[in-house]
């Protein structure tokens, strides 16, 4: 654990007025309240730290306390215990120095030289718990059928339904998996946010699907039938002759499934990209040269 | 009404530490829907967390009714944003895979 200095976090010297510690909290509590920043940690943390900078220093007591010790909040138990000797005073609220320390864990600095209850605010008590913001990655393909999945939020395991078609970065609501309600309210409400990962050869538009398909010249011209596969597995597919380059087909209801629409599905849009073929034989380039000249 | 699917208005002033009459110009405002039920004032628990961060704004950042109706509609306008550039990127996404 470390020292932290309060006057940095609020940006003020340490001669700085009363009113100057106030204008300063409200000025950075404005910037960095949570209801203003939903689903940002950092301005999260950022506040739970202006708001301890300024319960320090704007309390007379404990801001004398905090400039007294400073940097030397380590010593203050022995500086303390010395000095109640001299003095026989009364020693400080609080729970000394004797607690067990976290790196960098900005609240046990203020809990070791104020007590762990140490006069310090609460936020208001609430009826409803509070939301829960989680992060889901998934495949693509695990999203093309809804199922079930078991979460861990909180160190409770959960199973929650996760609907074919959802979107990448869609958020969700499960009402009533975030914190518990206090004083007989609701629970608060946990929101997961979907990254999906396209690990198929598919391109997805909204709910249609998307993908090239190499045809080869001979197919393209004289037509054919083909095989391709689709997210629901293989399909055949008729080719008409003298099928041209980019030629498009769409494939009603072989795409994606509609979020939230059972039996509703996109459709699977095929793009023909037409091969060329190389390393003709001899044979091959005096055939094509006979269409040529029967074309001119 | 059913009332146990929501929650008193008198008694969330006692908890949140707040006057009636905040409630009240919240409404007025068009901020919040109350419910009356057997002469009492109740707020639906679906409206609660709208309340809450209203009241965290106004108790916090000392926000009246106007600014807190002012910053709800800037908040939408993030959240629409936001959702609009997830669904640009799903397209850039698309294109930038066809390359």
């Amino acid at each position: 654990m470390e020292y932290i200095d309060y006057y940095k976090v609020l940006g003020l010297g340490k001669e700085a007025t009363q009113d100057e510690i106030k204008k300063a909290y409200r000025k950075l509590a404005r910037k960095h309240h949570p209801d203003l920043n939903p689903n940002d940690k950092e301005a999260h943390k950022k506040f739970q730290q202006i708001n301890e900078a300024n319960e320090v220093l704007s309390d007379p007591e404990k801001r004398k306390k905090y400039d007294q010790y400073g940097k030397d909040w380590q010593h203050a138990e022995q500086f303390e215990q010395a000095r109640q000797s001299r003095q026989g005073a009364q020693h400080f609220g609080g729970e000394g120095f004797s607690g067990h320390f976290d790196e960098g864990d900005f609240s046990d600095f203020f809990a070791s030289m104020f007590g762990d209850t140490g006069g310090f605010r609460q936020r208001q008590t609430k009826f409803r718990g509070e939301d829960f913001q989680a992060e889901l990655q998934l495949n693509l393909t695990d999203v093309y059928k809804t199922h079930q999945q078991v979460l861990k939020v909180n160190d409770k395991n959960i199973r929650i339904t996760i609907p074919a078609g959802v979107d990448n970065g869609q958020k969700i609501k499960i009402k009533g998996f975030g914190g518990a309600g206090i004083n007989g309210g609701p629970n608060g409400d946990l929101y997961i946010t979907f990254h999906i990962i396209n690990n198929t050869g598919f391109r997805r538009h909204g709910n249609d699907l998307h993908k090239n398909i190499e045809l080869d010249l001979y197919t393209a011209m004289l037509g054919g039938e083909i095989t391709i596969d689709t997210l629901d597995g293989k399909i055949k597919l008729h080719v008409k002759p003298e099928t041209q380059n980019e030629t498009k087909i769409r494939l009603k209801g072989k795409g994606f499934p509609v979020y939230k629409k059972d039996g509703e599905s996109g459709d699977l849009i095929v793009t023909f990209k037409i091969k060329i073929p190389v390393n003709l034989t001899e044979k091959q380039k005096e055939l094509f040269e006979q269409l040529s000249k029967l074309s001119s | 009404m059913d009332n146990t699917d929501m929650v008193m208005l008198d008694d969330f002033c006692a908890s949140h530490h707040i006057e009636i009459s905040f409630i009240q110009s919240l409404e007025e405002n068009g901020l919040i829907e109350t419910v009356i039920v057997d002469q009492a004032l109740y707020i639906t628990s679906n409206d609660l967390p709208k309340l809450e961060q209203i009241t965290r704004l106004h108790q916090e950042l000392n926000i009246n009714p106007e600014g807190i109706d002012a910053i709800n509609h800037l908040l939408k306008h993030i959240e629409e944003m936001k959702q609009e550039i997830a669904h640009l990127r799903n397209r850039l996404n698309f294109y930038e895979d066809e390359n």
